[in-house]
Protein backbone atom coordinates (compact mmCIF):
# COMPACT_ATOMS: atom_id res chain seq x y z
CA UNK A 1 0.00 0.00 0.00
CA UNK A 2 1.11 3.40 -1.15
CA UNK A 3 0.78 6.24 1.82
CA UNK A 4 1.07 9.66 1.75
CA UNK A 5 2.34 10.23 5.29
CA UNK A 6 1.46 13.42 7.47
CA UNK A 7 5.09 14.22 9.09
CA UNK A 8 3.56 18.03 10.37
CA UNK A 9 0.56 20.03 9.26
CA UNK A 10 -1.05 23.25 10.38
CA UNK A 11 -4.40 22.52 12.41
CA UNK A 12 -6.62 23.63 8.75
CA UNK A 13 -5.15 20.31 7.08
CA UNK A 14 -7.47 18.35 5.96
CA UNK A 15 -9.11 15.95 3.11
CA UNK A 16 -11.72 17.53 0.93
CA UNK A 17 -13.59 16.85 -2.43
CA UNK A 18 -16.42 18.38 -4.29
CA UNK A 19 -18.62 17.93 -1.49
CA UNK A 20 -21.80 15.89 0.20
CA UNK A 21 -24.93 16.51 -0.74
CA UNK A 22 -28.40 15.51 0.41
CA UNK A 23 -28.09 15.86 3.95
CA UNK A 24 -28.33 19.49 4.35
CA UNK A 25 -31.79 18.49 5.50
CA UNK A 26 -30.57 16.94 8.97
CA UNK A 27 -28.22 19.95 9.49
CA UNK A 28 -25.15 18.42 8.30
CA UNK A 29 -23.99 21.05 5.20
CA UNK A 30 -22.10 19.92 2.27
CA UNK A 31 -18.52 21.34 3.66
CA UNK A 32 -15.93 20.49 0.35
CA UNK A 33 -13.03 22.08 -1.22
CA UNK A 34 -13.43 26.20 -0.23
CA UNK A 35 -11.20 27.07 -3.71
CA UNK A 36 -12.70 23.82 -6.11
CA UNK A 37 -10.88 25.56 -8.94
CA UNK A 38 -8.14 25.83 -7.50
CA UNK A 39 -8.64 21.62 -6.22
CA UNK A 40 -9.56 20.91 -9.83
CA UNK A 41 -6.23 22.15 -11.36
CA UNK A 42 -4.33 20.42 -8.84
CA UNK A 43 -6.44 17.03 -10.13
CA UNK A 44 -5.94 17.50 -13.61
CA UNK A 45 -2.33 17.84 -13.26
CA UNK A 46 -2.37 14.55 -11.79
CA UNK A 47 -4.61 12.80 -14.43
CA UNK A 48 -7.66 12.74 -12.03
CA UNK A 49 -10.95 13.91 -12.42
CA UNK A 50 -11.46 17.35 -11.06
CA UNK A 51 -13.35 16.62 -7.80
CA UNK A 52 -11.09 13.66 -6.44
CA UNK A 53 -10.29 14.09 -3.03
CA UNK A 54 -7.48 16.23 -2.34
CA UNK A 55 -5.25 17.75 0.80
CA UNK A 56 -6.29 20.69 1.37
CA UNK A 57 -4.54 22.76 3.43
CA UNK A 58 -5.44 26.67 4.89
CA UNK A 59 -2.58 28.93 5.67
CA UNK A 60 0.13 27.02 6.69
CA UNK A 61 1.90 24.19 5.11
CA UNK A 62 2.46 20.83 5.77
CA UNK A 63 5.40 18.10 5.16
CA UNK A 64 4.59 14.70 3.89
CA UNK A 65 6.72 11.31 3.11
CA UNK A 66 6.22 8.60 0.67
CA UNK A 67 5.48 5.39 1.61
CA UNK A 68 5.33 1.92 -0.03
CA UNK A 69 5.71 3.41 -3.60
CA UNK A 70 5.63 6.32 -5.97
CA UNK A 71 3.41 8.82 -6.30
CA UNK A 72 2.32 11.67 -8.33
CA UNK A 73 1.80 14.52 -6.44
CA UNK A 74 0.41 18.45 -7.75
CA UNK A 75 0.18 22.00 -5.38
CA UNK A 76 -2.17 24.33 -6.46
CA UNK A 77 -3.73 27.63 -4.65
CA UNK A 78 -2.40 30.51 -2.89
CA UNK A 79 0.66 30.68 -4.35
CA UNK A 80 1.64 27.79 -2.44
CA UNK A 81 5.10 25.99 -3.53
CA UNK A 82 5.95 22.51 -3.28
CA UNK A 83 9.78 21.35 -2.84
CA UNK A 84 10.74 17.74 -3.02
CA UNK A 85 13.81 16.85 -0.87
CA UNK A 86 14.17 20.90 -0.66
CA UNK A 87 14.42 21.16 -4.64
CA UNK A 88 11.63 23.67 -5.15
CA UNK A 89 9.44 23.16 -8.16
CA UNK A 90 8.02 25.67 -10.72
CA UNK A 91 4.38 26.39 -10.12
CA UNK A 92 1.61 24.27 -12.18
CA UNK A 93 3.63 21.19 -12.70
CA UNK A 94 2.98 17.72 -11.36
CA UNK A 95 6.36 15.58 -10.07
CA UNK A 96 6.90 11.92 -8.91
CA UNK A 97 8.18 11.30 -5.97
CA UNK A 98 9.76 8.36 -4.30
CA UNK A 99 9.34 6.02 -1.35
CA UNK A 100 11.15 7.83 1.11
CA UNK A 101 11.43 10.95 -0.51
CA UNK A 102 10.36 14.10 2.14
CA UNK A 103 8.00 16.85 0.57
CA UNK A 104 7.63 20.54 2.06
CA UNK A 105 4.81 22.86 1.11
CA UNK A 106 5.79 25.81 2.18
CA UNK A 107 2.66 28.46 3.64
CA UNK A 108 0.71 30.57 1.85
CA UNK A 109 2.16 33.93 0.11
CA UNK A 110 -1.58 34.84 -2.04
CA UNK A 111 -4.70 33.36 -0.43
CA UNK A 112 -6.00 30.94 2.00
CA UNK A 113 -6.33 28.02 0.71
CA UNK A 114 -3.88 25.63 -0.87
CA UNK A 115 -4.29 21.63 -2.52
CA UNK A 116 -2.20 18.47 -2.89
CA UNK A 117 -3.82 16.03 -4.91
CA UNK A 118 -2.18 12.71 -5.79
CA UNK A 119 -2.77 10.90 -9.07
CA UNK A 120 -5.24 7.89 -8.38
CA UNK A 121 -6.69 10.10 -5.35
CA UNK A 122 -6.83 8.55 -1.54
CA UNK A 123 -8.03 5.26 -0.53
CA UNK A 124 -10.18 6.43 2.13
CA UNK A 125 -13.87 5.20 2.44
CA UNK A 126 -16.49 8.03 1.64
CA UNK A 127 -18.55 8.45 4.25
CA UNK A 128 -22.51 9.77 3.02
CA UNK A 129 -21.18 9.71 -0.11
CA UNK A 130 -18.18 12.09 0.24
CA UNK A 131 -14.84 12.01 1.51
CA UNK A 132 -15.12 15.58 2.07
CA UNK A 133 -14.43 16.50 6.57
CA UNK A 134 -17.38 18.25 7.91
CA UNK A 135 -15.51 19.06 11.24
CA UNK A 136 -18.93 20.25 13.34
CA UNK A 137 -20.20 17.09 12.39
CA UNK A 138 -17.28 14.60 12.61
CA UNK A 139 -18.11 13.34 9.33
CA UNK A 140 -15.53 12.51 6.55
CA UNK A 141 -11.82 13.41 6.59
CA UNK A 142 -9.90 11.14 8.62
CA UNK A 143 -12.07 8.93 11.11
CA UNK A 144 -14.27 12.65 11.63
CA UNK A 145 -11.07 14.75 11.71
CA UNK A 146 -8.72 16.97 10.17
CA UNK A 147 -5.18 15.42 9.34
CA UNK A 148 -2.85 15.24 12.06
CA UNK A 149 0.87 14.28 11.99
CA UNK A 150 1.26 10.93 11.71
CA UNK A 151 -1.99 9.99 9.40
CA UNK A 152 -1.57 7.41 6.97
CA UNK A 153 -3.04 8.66 3.96
CA UNK A 154 -3.31 5.74 1.84
CA UNK A 155 -3.55 6.46 -2.05
CA UNK A 156 -5.13 4.42 -4.50
CA UNK A 157 -3.44 2.92 -7.15
CA UNK A 158 -3.27 4.87 -10.41
CA UNK A 159 -1.14 4.45 -13.47
CA UNK A 160 1.58 7.32 -13.28
CA UNK A 161 3.61 5.73 -16.51
CA UNK A 162 2.52 9.05 -18.46
CA UNK A 163 4.73 12.21 -18.20
CA UNK A 164 5.03 14.36 -15.70
CA UNK A 165 2.45 17.23 -16.36
CA UNK A 166 2.44 21.43 -16.61
CA UNK A 167 0.09 23.84 -17.47
CA UNK A 168 1.25 26.68 -20.37
CA UNK A 169 -0.92 29.06 -19.59
CA UNK A 170 -1.34 31.53 -17.31
CA UNK A 171 -4.49 31.98 -15.96
CA UNK A 172 -6.32 35.13 -16.35
CA UNK A 173 -6.52 37.00 -13.06
CA UNK A 174 -10.28 39.03 -12.13
CA UNK A 175 -8.91 39.72 -8.27
CA UNK A 176 -9.73 43.16 -8.40
CA UNK A 177 -13.14 42.45 -9.97
CA UNK A 178 -15.94 42.48 -7.75
CA UNK A 179 -17.36 40.12 -6.14
CA UNK A 180 -20.75 39.22 -7.82
CA UNK A 181 -24.54 38.54 -6.23
CA UNK A 182 -27.39 38.10 -6.73
CA UNK A 183 -29.85 40.27 -4.56
CA UNK A 184 -31.79 38.02 -2.44
CA UNK A 185 -33.36 36.13 -0.72
CA UNK A 186 -34.55 39.09 2.35
CA UNK A 187 -33.04 41.40 0.12
CA UNK A 188 -37.15 43.05 1.72
CA UNK A 189 -35.32 43.59 4.67
CA UNK A 190 -33.56 46.58 3.82
CA UNK A 191 -33.88 50.36 3.15
CA UNK A 192 -32.94 51.30 -0.09
CA UNK A 193 -30.02 52.98 1.56
CA UNK A 194 -28.57 49.88 2.92
CA UNK A 195 -28.67 48.10 -0.70
CA UNK A 196 -27.24 51.11 -2.07
CA UNK A 197 -24.47 50.85 0.84
CA UNK A 198 -23.81 46.76 0.33
CA UNK A 199 -23.26 47.97 -3.49
CA UNK A 200 -21.28 50.87 -3.25
CA UNK A 201 -19.41 50.33 -0.26
CA UNK A 202 -15.76 48.71 0.51
CA UNK A 203 -15.63 46.15 2.35
CA UNK A 204 -12.43 44.30 4.54
CA UNK A 205 -12.02 40.93 4.93
CA UNK A 206 -11.34 40.28 9.03
CA UNK A 207 -9.46 37.66 10.64
CA UNK A 208 -12.83 36.26 11.47
CA UNK A 209 -12.19 34.10 8.53
CA UNK A 210 -12.84 30.10 8.14
CA UNK A 211 -14.12 27.07 6.32
CA UNK A 212 -17.78 28.34 7.86
CA UNK A 213 -17.79 32.09 6.55
CA UNK A 214 -16.20 35.65 6.09
CA UNK A 215 -16.94 38.02 8.53
CA UNK A 216 -16.88 41.59 6.89
CA UNK A 217 -15.82 44.80 8.11
CA UNK A 218 -17.31 48.60 6.53
CA UNK A 219 -20.63 50.94 6.31
CA UNK A 220 -23.23 49.24 8.08
CA UNK A 221 -25.98 48.24 5.97
CA UNK A 222 -29.15 49.59 7.30
CA UNK A 223 -32.32 47.08 7.82
CA UNK A 224 -35.76 48.41 7.63
CA UNK A 225 -38.80 48.16 9.79
CA UNK A 226 -38.57 44.50 9.60
CA UNK A 227 -36.06 44.79 11.54
CA UNK A 228 -32.92 41.62 11.88
CA UNK A 229 -34.62 38.54 13.06
CA UNK A 230 -36.74 36.16 10.96
CA UNK A 231 -38.09 32.76 11.00
CA UNK A 232 -34.77 30.71 10.33
CA UNK A 233 -34.23 29.02 6.35
CA UNK A 234 -31.97 27.91 4.63
CA UNK A 235 -28.54 29.16 3.50
CA UNK A 236 -26.51 28.49 0.70
CA UNK A 237 -23.23 28.53 0.29
CA UNK A 238 -22.56 31.98 -0.79
CA UNK A 239 -25.38 33.11 1.61
CA UNK A 240 -24.35 36.74 3.10
CA UNK A 241 -26.40 37.61 6.10
CA UNK A 242 -26.66 40.80 8.04
CA UNK A 243 -27.03 40.98 11.54
CA UNK A 244 -28.04 43.63 13.89
CA UNK A 245 -24.33 45.32 13.96
CA UNK A 246 -25.12 45.60 9.96
CA UNK A 247 -21.64 43.81 8.62
CA UNK A 248 -22.22 41.05 6.84
CA UNK A 249 -21.37 37.33 6.82
CA UNK A 250 -20.67 35.66 3.93
CA UNK A 251 -21.33 32.03 4.75
CA UNK A 252 -19.07 29.17 3.16
CA UNK A 253 -18.80 25.51 2.70
CA UNK A 254 -18.77 24.56 6.64
CA UNK A 255 -21.99 27.18 7.26
CA UNK A 256 -25.00 26.13 8.89
CA UNK A 257 -28.03 24.86 6.95
CA UNK A 258 -30.33 27.64 8.41
CA UNK A 259 -30.39 30.86 9.91
CA UNK A 260 -31.84 33.64 11.76
CA UNK A 261 -30.28 36.50 9.82
CA UNK A 262 -32.04 38.25 7.04
CA UNK A 263 -29.45 37.45 3.78
CA UNK A 264 -29.39 40.38 1.31
CA UNK A 265 -27.70 38.70 -1.39
CA UNK A 266 -26.03 35.38 -2.00
CA UNK A 267 -22.44 35.03 -3.70
CA UNK A 268 -22.72 33.47 -6.91
CA UNK A 269 -21.39 29.88 -7.84
CA UNK A 270 -18.59 31.38 -10.10
CA UNK A 271 -17.17 33.49 -7.39
CA UNK A 272 -17.21 31.18 -4.30
CA UNK A 273 -13.69 29.63 -5.02
CA UNK A 274 -12.31 33.37 -5.66
CA UNK A 275 -14.35 34.74 -2.25
CA UNK A 276 -12.49 31.73 -0.09
CA UNK A 277 -9.02 32.76 -1.44
CA UNK A 278 -9.31 36.11 -0.24
CA UNK A 279 -7.56 37.23 3.16
CA UNK A 280 -7.58 39.30 5.86
CA UNK A 281 -7.08 43.07 4.99
CA UNK A 282 -8.29 42.51 1.43
CA UNK A 283 -10.90 44.96 0.34
CA UNK A 284 -13.83 44.16 -1.85
CA UNK A 285 -16.77 45.73 -3.45
CA UNK A 286 -20.04 43.85 -4.23
CA UNK A 287 -21.93 44.11 -7.59
CA UNK A 288 -25.25 42.60 -8.36
CA UNK A 289 -25.95 40.73 -11.62
CA UNK A 290 -28.86 38.36 -12.65
CA UNK A 291 -29.52 34.97 -12.80
CA UNK A 292 -28.50 35.45 -16.67
CA UNK A 293 -25.11 36.78 -15.75
CA UNK A 294 -24.18 34.25 -12.77
CA UNK A 295 -25.67 31.06 -14.97
CA UNK A 296 -22.95 32.30 -17.98
CA UNK A 297 -20.04 32.80 -15.44
CA UNK A 298 -20.98 29.20 -14.26
CA UNK A 299 -20.36 27.73 -17.60
CA UNK A 300 -17.14 29.91 -18.14
CA UNK A 301 -16.01 28.67 -15.35
CA UNK A 302 -16.11 24.90 -16.68
CA UNK A 303 -15.21 25.82 -20.07
CA UNK A 304 -12.15 27.37 -17.97
CA UNK A 305 -11.15 24.31 -16.43
CA UNK A 306 -11.36 22.44 -19.80
CA UNK A 307 -9.44 24.20 -22.02
CA UNK A 308 -7.13 24.36 -18.88
CA UNK A 309 -7.05 20.42 -19.08
CA UNK A 310 -6.47 20.53 -22.55
CA UNK A 311 -3.47 23.07 -22.45
CA UNK A 312 -1.34 20.62 -20.11
CA UNK A 313 1.53 19.52 -21.50
CA UNK A 314 4.49 17.36 -20.71
CA UNK A 315 6.95 19.01 -18.48
CA UNK A 316 10.22 19.65 -20.17
CA UNK A 317 8.08 20.37 -23.34
CA UNK A 318 7.38 23.88 -22.66
CA UNK A 319 9.33 26.90 -22.99
CA UNK A 320 10.05 27.13 -19.11
CA UNK A 321 12.01 30.28 -18.79
CA UNK A 322 12.72 32.72 -16.62
CA UNK A 323 10.13 34.94 -17.96
CA UNK A 324 7.61 32.37 -18.31
CA UNK A 325 8.06 31.44 -14.52
CA UNK A 326 7.79 34.68 -13.35
CA UNK A 327 4.75 36.03 -15.52
CA UNK A 328 3.35 32.31 -13.42
CA UNK A 329 4.21 33.59 -10.51
CA UNK A 330 3.27 37.30 -10.78
CA UNK A 331 -0.01 35.56 -12.10
CA UNK A 332 -0.73 33.69 -9.14
CA UNK A 333 -0.11 36.74 -6.98
CA UNK A 334 3.31 35.31 -5.42
CA UNK A 335 4.82 37.68 -2.44
CA UNK A 336 2.04 40.02 -3.37
CA UNK A 337 0.10 40.38 -0.53
CA UNK A 338 0.17 39.44 3.35
CA UNK A 339 -1.37 36.57 4.52
CA UNK B 1 -45.87 37.13 10.82
CA UNK B 2 -47.94 35.56 8.62
CA UNK B 3 -48.83 33.20 5.35
CA UNK B 4 -48.60 34.17 2.18
CA UNK B 5 -51.44 33.93 -0.06
CA UNK B 6 -49.36 33.02 -2.99
CA UNK B 7 -45.52 31.02 -2.41
CA UNK B 8 -43.19 33.48 -3.11
CA UNK B 9 -39.84 32.21 -4.70
CA UNK B 10 -36.81 34.02 -3.39
CA UNK B 11 -33.55 33.89 -5.51
CA UNK B 12 -30.84 32.89 -3.09
CA UNK B 13 -27.80 32.46 -5.92
CA UNK B 14 -27.43 30.89 -8.95
CA UNK B 15 -27.64 27.06 -6.93
CA UNK B 16 -30.43 27.61 -4.57
CA UNK B 17 -33.71 28.91 -5.08
CA UNK B 18 -35.96 29.57 -2.01
CA UNK B 19 -40.19 28.91 -2.27
CA UNK B 20 -41.51 30.55 0.82
CA UNK B 21 -44.74 30.14 1.99
CA UNK B 22 -45.01 32.45 5.38
CA UNK B 23 -43.22 33.67 7.80
CA UNK B 24 -44.81 32.57 11.10
CA UNK B 25 -44.01 29.48 12.69
CA UNK B 26 -47.43 27.25 12.55
CA UNK B 27 -48.42 23.49 11.73
CA UNK B 28 -50.10 23.83 8.64
CA UNK B 29 -47.74 26.22 6.83
CA UNK B 30 -44.77 23.56 7.68
CA UNK B 31 -47.10 21.05 6.63
CA UNK B 32 -47.20 22.87 3.20
CA UNK B 33 -43.93 23.07 3.06
CA UNK B 34 -42.85 19.43 3.57
CA UNK B 35 -45.59 18.29 1.24
CA UNK B 36 -43.75 20.06 -1.83
CA UNK B 37 -40.37 19.02 -0.36
CA UNK B 38 -41.79 15.54 -0.78
CA UNK B 39 -43.07 16.43 -4.02
CA UNK B 40 -39.93 17.73 -5.26
CA UNK B 41 -38.28 14.93 -4.43
CA UNK B 42 -40.53 12.57 -6.06
CA UNK B 43 -40.54 14.56 -9.33
CA UNK B 44 -36.68 14.12 -9.71
CA UNK B 45 -35.92 17.32 -11.77
CA UNK B 46 -32.75 17.59 -13.35
CA UNK B 47 -30.75 20.09 -12.09
CA UNK B 48 -32.26 19.40 -8.03
CA UNK B 49 -29.12 18.26 -5.62
CA UNK B 50 -31.07 18.47 -2.91
CA UNK B 51 -34.19 19.95 -0.60
CA UNK B 52 -33.94 21.95 2.24
CA UNK B 53 -37.37 22.28 4.44
CA UNK B 54 -37.47 24.70 6.97
CA UNK B 55 -40.02 26.39 9.21
CA UNK B 56 -41.59 28.14 6.35
CA UNK B 57 -39.92 27.60 3.49
CA UNK B 58 -38.29 25.11 0.91
CA UNK B 59 -34.87 25.80 -0.20
CA UNK B 60 -34.14 24.08 -3.70
CA UNK B 61 -30.30 23.73 -3.91
CA UNK B 62 -29.43 23.17 -7.91
CA UNK B 63 -26.82 22.73 -10.71
CA UNK B 64 -26.95 26.15 -12.16
CA UNK B 65 -25.63 24.33 -15.41
CA UNK B 66 -28.22 21.83 -15.58
CA UNK B 67 -31.45 23.55 -13.97
CA UNK B 68 -34.07 25.03 -15.61
CA UNK B 69 -35.28 27.52 -14.07
CA UNK B 70 -38.52 28.87 -15.74
CA UNK B 71 -39.51 25.40 -16.24
CA UNK B 72 -38.94 24.66 -12.50
CA UNK B 73 -41.09 27.85 -11.12
CA UNK B 74 -43.97 26.69 -13.56
CA UNK B 75 -43.54 23.10 -12.64
CA UNK B 76 -43.39 23.71 -8.49
CA UNK B 77 -46.46 26.18 -8.65
CA UNK B 78 -48.21 23.25 -10.43
CA UNK B 79 -47.15 21.34 -7.49
CA UNK B 80 -48.10 23.41 -5.00
CA UNK B 81 -51.70 23.98 -6.93
CA UNK B 82 -52.04 20.45 -5.68
CA UNK B 83 -50.44 19.86 -2.75
CA UNK B 84 -52.02 17.03 -0.47
CA UNK B 85 -51.25 18.19 3.12
CA UNK B 86 -52.66 15.17 4.29
CA UNK B 87 -50.55 12.78 2.80
CA UNK B 88 -47.20 13.89 4.96
CA UNK B 89 -47.49 11.87 7.94
CA UNK B 90 -44.46 12.20 10.84
CA UNK B 91 -43.82 9.73 13.55
CA UNK B 92 -43.67 10.05 17.05
CA UNK B 93 -41.14 9.34 19.49
CA UNK B 94 -40.33 9.03 22.98
CA UNK B 95 -36.79 10.60 24.11
CA UNK B 96 -35.24 9.87 27.65
CA UNK B 97 -34.06 12.86 29.20
CA UNK B 98 -31.95 13.75 31.87
CA UNK B 99 -32.96 16.68 33.51
CA UNK B 100 -31.52 19.28 35.99
CA UNK B 101 -27.90 19.19 37.42
CA UNK B 102 -24.94 18.55 35.17
CA UNK B 103 -27.23 18.13 32.48
CA UNK B 104 -29.40 20.33 32.31
CA UNK B 105 -27.47 23.50 34.35
CA UNK B 106 -30.41 26.05 33.69
CA UNK B 107 -33.45 23.79 35.37
CA UNK B 108 -33.04 25.85 38.59
CA UNK B 109 -32.97 29.30 36.95
CA UNK B 110 -36.07 28.53 34.84
CA UNK B 111 -37.92 27.76 37.76
CA UNK B 112 -37.14 30.30 39.70
CA UNK B 113 -37.98 32.79 36.72
CA UNK B 114 -41.49 31.10 36.54
CA UNK B 115 -42.01 31.03 40.22
CA UNK B 116 -42.22 27.34 39.80
CA UNK B 117 -40.35 23.93 41.33
CA UNK B 118 -37.82 22.37 38.96
CA UNK B 119 -40.43 19.25 39.43
CA UNK B 120 -43.17 21.81 37.33
CA UNK B 121 -40.38 22.49 35.15
CA UNK B 122 -39.94 18.80 34.22
CA UNK B 123 -43.55 18.12 34.41
CA UNK B 124 -44.50 20.43 32.19
CA UNK B 125 -41.90 20.55 29.74
CA UNK B 126 -42.33 16.56 29.87
CA UNK B 127 -45.95 16.01 29.22
CA UNK B 128 -45.60 18.32 25.99
CA UNK B 129 -45.94 16.81 22.85
CA UNK B 130 -43.53 18.03 20.46
CA UNK B 131 -43.61 18.77 16.42
CA UNK B 132 -40.19 18.46 14.21
CA UNK B 133 -40.37 21.35 12.26
CA UNK B 134 -36.90 21.36 10.99
CA UNK B 135 -33.74 19.83 11.70
CA UNK B 136 -30.96 22.71 10.16
CA UNK B 137 -27.76 24.92 11.53
CA UNK B 138 -25.78 22.02 12.47
CA UNK B 139 -26.39 17.91 12.20
CA UNK B 140 -28.97 16.63 14.20
CA UNK B 141 -29.74 20.01 15.14
CA UNK B 142 -33.63 19.38 16.23
CA UNK B 143 -35.94 22.35 16.40
CA UNK B 144 -39.57 21.95 18.41
CA UNK B 145 -42.71 23.77 18.60
CA UNK B 146 -45.26 22.76 20.76
CA UNK B 147 -43.46 24.28 23.99
CA UNK B 148 -46.16 25.09 27.04
CA UNK B 149 -45.86 28.77 26.96
CA UNK B 150 -45.88 28.44 30.82
CA UNK B 151 -41.89 28.10 30.71
CA UNK B 152 -41.52 30.08 27.22
CA UNK B 153 -38.74 32.00 28.51
CA UNK B 154 -36.28 34.33 26.43
CA UNK B 155 -33.28 33.50 25.16
CA UNK B 156 -30.10 34.41 27.76
CA UNK B 157 -28.33 37.86 27.33
CA UNK B 158 -24.91 36.17 27.21
CA UNK B 159 -24.75 33.07 24.90
CA UNK B 160 -22.49 30.21 26.34
CA UNK B 161 -19.39 29.53 24.53
CA UNK B 162 -20.26 25.82 24.54
CA UNK B 163 -22.97 23.25 25.20
CA UNK B 164 -22.91 19.72 24.60
CA UNK B 165 -24.18 17.31 22.45
CA UNK B 166 -27.90 16.15 22.91
CA UNK B 167 -28.68 19.09 24.64
CA UNK B 168 -32.47 19.44 25.28
CA UNK B 169 -32.79 23.37 25.55
CA UNK B 170 -35.65 26.28 25.52
CA UNK B 171 -35.48 29.79 23.79
CA UNK B 172 -38.92 31.54 23.91
CA UNK B 173 -41.32 29.44 22.67
CA UNK B 174 -39.37 27.37 21.11
CA UNK B 175 -37.17 23.55 22.33
CA UNK B 176 -34.61 21.93 20.64
CA UNK B 177 -32.38 19.17 20.78
CA UNK B 178 -28.73 19.64 19.72
CA UNK B 179 -27.26 17.12 17.57
CA UNK B 180 -23.70 18.32 18.30
CA UNK B 181 -21.75 20.56 20.63
CA UNK B 182 -22.23 24.35 20.10
CA UNK B 183 -22.50 27.98 21.63
CA UNK B 184 -25.90 28.47 22.55
CA UNK B 185 -28.03 31.01 24.24
CA UNK B 186 -30.73 29.21 25.06
CA UNK B 187 -31.20 27.71 28.82
CA UNK B 188 -30.43 23.80 28.97
CA UNK B 189 -33.08 21.92 30.85
CA UNK B 190 -31.80 18.31 30.21
CA UNK B 191 -29.85 15.75 28.18
CA UNK B 192 -30.36 12.88 25.99
CA UNK B 193 -28.20 10.28 25.57
CA UNK B 194 -29.68 9.79 22.24
CA UNK B 195 -27.89 10.66 19.44
CA UNK B 196 -29.69 12.74 17.20
CA UNK B 197 -26.90 12.75 13.95
CA UNK B 198 -24.43 9.87 13.44
CA UNK B 199 -22.69 9.19 10.07
CA UNK B 200 -21.40 5.98 11.44
CA UNK B 201 -25.19 4.70 12.29
CA UNK B 202 -27.79 3.93 9.24
CA UNK B 203 -30.08 5.86 9.07
CA UNK B 204 -27.50 8.66 10.20
CA UNK B 205 -30.53 10.98 11.36
CA UNK B 206 -33.03 9.97 13.95
CA UNK B 207 -35.79 12.50 13.67
CA UNK B 208 -37.04 13.87 9.97
CA UNK B 209 -38.90 17.11 10.18
CA UNK B 210 -43.01 16.50 11.10
CA UNK B 211 -42.14 13.57 13.30
CA UNK B 212 -43.46 14.22 16.62
CA UNK B 213 -41.43 14.08 20.35
CA UNK B 214 -42.42 13.08 23.76
CA UNK B 215 -39.42 13.59 26.10
CA UNK B 216 -39.39 10.66 29.16
CA UNK B 217 -37.60 11.95 31.94
CA UNK B 218 -35.21 9.15 33.55
CA UNK B 219 -32.93 9.07 36.51
CA UNK B 220 -29.04 10.18 36.01
CA UNK B 221 -28.33 6.57 37.12
CA UNK B 222 -29.70 4.92 33.52
CA UNK B 223 -27.23 7.66 31.80
CA UNK B 224 -23.71 5.46 31.60
CA UNK B 225 -25.50 2.52 30.09
CA UNK B 226 -27.92 4.41 27.49
CA UNK B 227 -25.29 6.51 26.54
CA UNK B 228 -22.77 3.66 25.27
CA UNK B 229 -25.98 2.23 23.66
CA UNK B 230 -26.43 4.94 21.37
CA UNK B 231 -22.60 5.49 20.74
CA UNK B 232 -23.08 1.95 19.62
CA UNK B 233 -25.37 3.17 17.19
CA UNK B 234 -28.56 1.87 19.03
CA UNK B 235 -31.28 4.60 18.26
CA UNK B 236 -32.77 4.37 22.13
CA UNK B 237 -35.60 6.62 21.28
CA UNK B 238 -38.76 4.77 20.84
CA UNK B 239 -41.25 4.30 18.28
CA UNK B 240 -44.85 5.07 19.82
CA UNK B 241 -48.15 5.33 18.05
CA UNK B 242 -49.05 8.25 17.50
Amino acid sequence: MTSLVVVSCGPGTSIQDRGRFGYQRFGLGPAGAMDRVSMARANLLVGNAPDTAAVEMAVLGARFKVEGGRLRLALVGAGGQMKVDGDALAPMTSVTVEPGQDIEVGSVRAGFFMYLAVSGGFDIKPQLGSRALHSRGRVGGIGGRACQPGDRLPVAAADIKGPELAAPEPRSSSRDEPIRVMLGPQADFFTERGIATFLSEQYTITTQTDRMGIRLAGPPIEHNEKGFNIVSDGIATGSIQVPGTGEPLVQLADRGTTGGYPKIATVISADHSRIAQLTSGTKIRFTAVTRAIAVEAARKQVAELASYKASLRPVGSLDLSSERLLALELNEGWGERNC
Amino acid sequence: MSVHSEPKFLDAGDAALVIEFGDSIDPMLNARVLALDAAVRAAAIPGVVETVPTYRSLMVQVDPLVFDYDAFVSHARTMIAGLDVASVHGRRWRVPVVYGGEFGIDLEDVAERHKMTASDVIDIHSSGLYRVYMIGFMPGYTYLGGLDPRIATSRRLNPRLMTPEGTVSIGGIQALVAGCAMPSGWHLLGRTPAITFMAQRDPATLFEPGDEIVFNPIDASKWDKLRRDAEHGDPIVELIPA
